[in-house]
């Protein structure tokens, strides 16, 4: 496994979701995935607390289909910045990663602002020459939502 | 600021933009005759373990005492007012402000404060310096299902009475065994807070704006509910009872929102147990000014409104489970989390609906105002949720405590 991979990942995955092709979301992710937002302030107190906790790809797809089809929420563009991309480890099958990120929102006026920054822990795996995740934490530093949470980070 | 009608159906929009009721507030009601969440027992379960809170936007300190017993005050040093606590949480055996060093206990007193008798015959405090006239500020102190609330108002009657009797039976209902705390969560909101307390009131938005629920029904208008005030008004509890609407689809076949052909991979998000034996589904208990304490299907949280500023306020979600729960009901618990909270399928609409309320309000300088004749015209009790009548309520209470007249 090459760093580089790992990075290639995150910036797809970040594409995806600033391009609004949510409905892609899930195919980056193992059909066992756990994929949970984890608000620092818990996260440093050993409280669970989770914004979002995902334990399978079901899951995300059920996300997606609310966000797109049930759900109101503000409407706006979305902008990764990921950064400090590492390998960290192996546990079995799965490479160990972690990243920083920044998600700036902009709303229907043009106004942008910082929305979250915070750290994802990752467990990759290979499977078929394609790299996914079984694991994303996402560490969100930024504890106190601006307003709500309706997209993935 | 004059209240238009007497049957209070009509509430001026102003009441959320006026900066200077927005003052008021916090003396008339933040520093008046109110009891105001502080924080819980289990988060101070031994002598020395503090969290910080606020009181309308008067940062305090709850701890618990070397006595066991709950002390709580303004966090504001007495010598040049700074922040004396600066954690969230935690433990200490003393409170020292990091400025000079004037150091406080558990209780508030002052117990030492530096260079007191100066240094080499230099400086010092005058001779007639005492400690005990530069305590903090304290707030009094009381707890019920160990959920514990603070009040300025030094004649104010028990927390119990200020309860009433709906608000206490939701608290014996809920709280009246262990509890531990789960998680915080937090959003920011760009509104006024008295736009939360409505909507918490607001019996039958639930299944309109989330239309989440009105799919897979954990609160609907059509379900067998009643409202509860108490307190003039000021305090309200919603409940819903039964099992899921097998009519639901009737129900909601007019209803913009609703999405019959949504359904979940995972259900396990919606699969809630049955948890009370009189049927409760769901509650949802304000007590004025700023706290709730809610039961929707199985998830258990309290709420914390807290004001910034006339155009802002906090929300803070404390969600809990008991200590005795079994793994399965922890793990239900957990997936129904997905339900609440900032991102919640059942919440996160509120927050968008607040915050374009507020901007058209203050956009037109808080001129008109809102229309809030469900359920007819009167105040009091119903025993179902298609009205506004804890809003129209609440906004009477509301006006008697703060001296605001009203047309007749």
């Amino acid at each position: 496994m090459s760093p580089e991979r790992v990075v290639e990942l995150n910036y797809r995955y970040a594409e995806c979701l600033d391009s609004n092709r949510l409905a892609e979301w899930p195919e980056f992710f193992t059909e066992d995935c756990r994929y949970l937002i984890h608000p620092r302030e818990n996260l440093d107190a050993g409280l669970e607390g989770y914004w979002l906790y995902f334990e399978n790809r079901r899951m995300l797809r059920d996300r997606v289909v609310s966000l797109l089809e049930v759900n109101i929420y503000q409407i706006h563009y979305e902008r990764r910045f990921v950064s400090n991309v590492m390998l960290t480890g192996r546990d079995g099958d799965a490479w160990l990663a972690r990243a920083n990120y920044m998600l700036a929102t902009t709303d229907s006026e043009g106004h942008s602002k910082i929305f979250s920054v915070g750290e994802y822990r990752d467990r990759v795996v290979e499977t078929d020459g394609v790299l996914r995740f079984r694991e994303r934490q996402v560490i969100a530093d930024t504890f106190t939502v601006p307003s709500h949470l309706s997209m993935p980070i | 600021m004059k209240w238009p009608a007497a049957d209070f159906t009509q509430v001026p929009f102003a009441v959320h933009v006026d900066p200077a009721l927005f003052e008021e507030e916090q003396q008339r009601i933040f520093r008046g005759p109110t009891w105001n969440y502080l924080g819980l027992e289990a988060e101070v379960p031994n002598p020395g373990d503090f969290v910080t809170s606020y009181v309308g936007l008067t940062p305090v300190v709850l701890n618990r005492g070397k006595d066991g017993a709950l002390y709580a005050f303004v966090n504001r040093c007495a010598h040049r007012g700074a922040q004396v606590v600066r954690q969230k949480r935690g433990h200490c055996a003393n409170h020292t402000c990091i400025y000079h060093q004037w150091s406080y206990d558990l209780t508030g007193n002052l117990i030492g404060v530096p260079y007191r008798r100066g240094i080499n015959g230099n400086g010092g405090y005058p001779a007639d310096f005492k400690n005990e006239e530069h305590a903090l500020e304290r707030l009094r102190v009381e707890s019920y299902q160990g959920v514990v609330f603070g009040t300025f108002a030094r004649d104010m009657p028990s927390l119990v009475d200020y309860m009433g009797e709906p608000v206490r039976r939701r608290f014996d209902a809920l709280c009246g065994r262990p509890i531990r705390v789960v998680g915080y969560q937090r959003q920011s909101i760009r509104g006024n807070w008295k736009l939360y307390v409505e909507n918490l009131k607001d019996c039958y938005h639930g299944a309109l704006l989330h239309a989440f629920n009105s799919k897979f029904g954990m609160f609907r208008t059509s379900q067998r509910g009643s409202t509860a005030m108490a307190q003039n008004g000021l305090h309200c509890v919603l409940t819903t009872y039964g099992k899921k609407d097998e009519k639901m689809g009737t129900t909601y076949a007019g209803v913009g929102t609703y999405k019959p052909q949504f359904q979940l991979e995972a259900p396990e998000v919606v699969e809630y147990f049955e948890e009370h034996a009189d049927g409760m589904v769901s509650t949802v208990l304000s007590m004025f000014p700023t706290f709730v304490l809610a039961q929707i299907a199985n998830h258990l949280g309290f709420r914390h409104i807290i004001p910034k500023s006339v155009d802002e306020f906090e929300l803070a979600w404390i969600n809990f489970v008991y200590a005795d729960d079994s793994q399965d009901r922890l793990r239900r618990r957990r997936m129904q989390g997905n339900l609440l909270g900032p991102g919640g399928y059942l919440s996160m609409e509120d927050a968008e609906a607040l915050e374009i309320a507020h901007a058209t309000i203050q956009s037109q300088q808080g001129r008109g105002h809102a229309f809030v004749q469900m359920g007819g015209r009167e105040l009091g009790d119903q025993q179902h949720l298609v009205t506004e009548v804890p809003i129209r309520t609440f906004w009477k209470g509301y006006c008697d405590l703060m001296g605001m007249e009203v047309a007749r």
